[in-house]
């Protein structure tokens, strides 16, 4: 098999065309996928290769289109819907939320929704308040959902996989700021990456750092500086909100002793704040040091790079945080 | 161009406002080029006439306004200050919104300029609450509620037009059909392209108009203006107009959704060199005129970017300004 060095974006593409290849019942659907390549160009090359009938262009219309691609999975297609952006699909919650999670056990098991909801979510640059959004907190609060958030491209190849095989509606959520990072992938493969296991990005013995999506790398960054002070830091990047992969993130911490939990979403009610609960129930005799976290400022993103940076949490945040725990 | 009643210094007035209005985008433009804006900015180059006519039909500082994200045009011809919207444009401390808002989110309530919103079709309702407003308190206000082609499918909007008929909330609805939302066109996304038609489920009167000849948008814009504020119930309208630049400034891939001959055919639909036509035609205006009202406005757009450049970054501490009247959040990370 040929292993190809590919970025997030590419890597995306490249498991969607061999799905798409490989069951007739998968086909795509969001707003300016085909004609126009797709906002971030995850879908580019798509419409020529596969047609209108596959690669379908919708209006403006989030809840409808999600709501109709519900409806086609119920009978057994494989829709994967692009959000153009995360935020956009606050429109579609009722559908998401009120419809997609609840049609299994609603139906007492005799209806499935094997549905794919992906695209890019969390702050870009200068997007301003009504395009930043970190949508995954709301959508892993919801039991009947699928969560996942990889932060690599092999990764993004893997749980695409997953995602489109998997018989429940998927949240896939892909940070902005990843789409160019680069990874090497085992095309046709069928490599994949199961839902519910975390990645030890990186050992350490001192403090565990968990994170998903874009803010594993900042935790990279801020593990490398920390080291250099002698502090040497666990990083686990979760990759799978829901199921959550609690044995390796409790296993960490028993290694650690000390916890930070880091993410981008604001930090008041965040599913961080939910993985630094479960710690503080389940690890507590294990704990040096209480649970910490670092979020996103509670406010609503601002326009101006000034502010919008002293929003985002930076590896100097993670650095403080976890000095402040030792 | 259509003959008319307009007086010179109204003609001229028109002209100016375009004028204006496409040195400003031009500037906007630069300043996304050159880093000093970010994010998403989209610009009003082709669509000129339309809120041109449109604005200038209403009682300024009494009606209402409202529009999506293309809202650079809108307040200025309310009399908003153009170094506060560029400065805001900039996410500098002196924009309308203290940078919190940026090319997206300009507001002047000040001036019944309502902004300034980023979810498609998001902001229809919002316009019709403001008619409702308007009558609840029996003022005779206007509220202009400007969406494009692509927003006129959403859900939102068609529930929008159901209470609007049904509550007689004087609004006008104002589809600017650009032929395009983003990289779709406008077959591509709707069922019926004849958008107009939007208001014959609902009863609500209804019109396909023209967008690129600023007397005559003026003049559809004051009959239906009058009309909607004397019998205080909505109205719905198709402006054919047409977007000359990319979708935003960040759209660099215009090929991608239409062609160079395309693109070549529509510039003759220009509204400004129509007008030139027009004022040459009658008399009104020279061509030396004409080329010094240009020139006037391409200082003044210089000036105005330099001044709203001379504005600072808003001082991080601000951060937490505005999310409440009345508390500040949780702080910190
Ligand atoms: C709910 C929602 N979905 C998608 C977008 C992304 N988006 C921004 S503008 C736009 C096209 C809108 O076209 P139209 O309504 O015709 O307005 P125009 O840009 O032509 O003025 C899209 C898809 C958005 N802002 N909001
Ligand atoms: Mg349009």
């Amino acid at each position: 098999m040929p292993t190809v060095n590919l970025t997030y974006r590419e890597a995306l593409r490249a498991c969607i065309i061999e799905e798409m290849e490989a069951d007739q019942n998968v086909f795509l659907m969001g707003e300016d996928i085909g004609r126009y390549q797709g906002t971030f160009r995850v879908t580019q090359g798509l419409f020529d290769k596969f047609g209108p009938k596959r690669i379908i262009d919708t209006p403006i219309v989030e809840p409808g289109f999600t709501g109709i691609a519900i409806g086609a999975a119920m009978t057994g297609l494989r829709p994967v819907i692009e959000m153009m952006t995360m935020s956009f699909s606050i429109l579609a919650l009722d559908q998401i939320i009120n419809h997609a999670a609840k049609i299994h056990y609603m139906t007492g098991g005799q209806a499935k929704v094997p549905l794919v909801v992906r695209g890019p979510g969390g702050a870009a640059n200068q997007l301003s308040a009504q395009h930043s959004h970190s949508m995954e907190g709301w959508y892993a609060h919801t039991p009947g959902l699928k969560v996942v958030a990889p932060a690599t491209a092999e990764d993004a190849y893997g749980m695409l996989r997953t995602a489109i095989h998997d018989d429940n509606p998927v949240i896939f959520t892909e940070n902005p700021g990843l789409y160019g990072v680069k990874g090497d992938i085992e095309l046709n493969s069928g490599f994949s990456v199961p839902f519910g296991k975390a990645r030890v990005a990186r050992q350490g013995t001192d403090v565990s750092l968990i994170a998903y999506s874009r803010m594993v790398s900042v935790c990279e960054k801020a593990a490398e500086e920390l080291e250099a002070q002698g502090i040497k830091c666990e990083v686990i990047d979760v990759r799978s909100l829901l199921p959550l992969d609690t044995e390796t993130i409790f296993g960490s911490v028993a290694k650690t002793h000390r916890a930070v939990v880091v993410y981008e979403d604001w930090k008041s009610g965040s599913f961080g704040a939910e993985i630094a609960a479960r710690i503080g129930e389940q690890c507590f005799d294990e704990l040096d040091a209480p649970v910490a976290r670092v979020g996103g400022l509670n406010v609503p993103m601002p326009y101006s790079r000034v502010l919008e940076l002293e929003c985002i949490p930076n590896e100097a945040n993670v650095i403080e945080a976890v000095q402040r725990l030792s | 161009m259509k003959p008319n009643q307009e007086s010179p210094a109204d003609l001229e007035l028109y002209y100016r406002q375009m004028v204006q209005i496409r040195a400003f985008e031009n500037r906007c433009n630069a300043v996304y080029r050159a880093g000093k804006a970010g994010g998403y900015l989209h610009v009003y180059i082709g669509m000129e006439a339309t809120a041109v006519g449109w604005i200038n039909s209403l009682k300024i500082g009494w009606d209402y306004v409202i529009t999506a994200y293309r809202d650079h045009a809108h307040p200025m011809l309310m009399g908003s200050d153009p170094v506060k919207l560029m400065a805001e444009i900039m996410g500098r401390k002196d924009g309308y919104s203290h940078g919190k808002g940026g090319s997206m989110h300009l507001y002047d309530i000040e001036k019944g300029f309502f902004g300034g919103w980023g979810i498609v079709g998001g902001h229809t309702p919002l316009g019709a609450g403001l008619a409702f407003g308007s009558k609840y308190k029996g003022e005779d206000r206007v509220t202009l509620n400007f969406l494009g082609d692509g927003a006129a499918n959403a859900g939102v909007f068609f529930e929008t037009l159901n209470m609007a008929a049904l509550w007689e909330l004087p609004c006008i609805f104002i589809i600017e059909n650009n032929e395009f939302a983003m990289g779709t066109r406008l077959e591509y996304h709707a069922a019926d392209t004849e958008l107009a038609k939007r208001g014959y489920p609902f009863g609500m009167k209804h019109e396909r108009l023209d967008g690129m000849d600023v007397l005559q948008v003026r003049q559809d814009a004051k009959r239906i203006v009058d009309w909607v504020r004397k019998n205080q119930k909505p109205y719905l309208v198709e402006v054919m107009n047409y977007r000359f630049a990319g979708h935003g400034a960040a759209d660099n891939d215009r090929q991608l959704y239409r062609t160079k001959e395309e693109e070549d055919k529509a510039q003759h639909r220009d509204p400004i060199e129509r007008m030139e036509h027009y004022l040459l035609k009658n008399n009104v205006m020279s061509e030396e005129k004409m080329e010094a009202i240009r020139e006037e406005y391409e200082t003044w757009a210089d000036e105005v970017m330099e001044k709203a450049d001379a504005s600072p970054h808003p001082d991080p501490s601000e951060v937490y300004d505005h999310v409440y009247t009345d508390m500040e959040p949780e702080k910190g990370h």
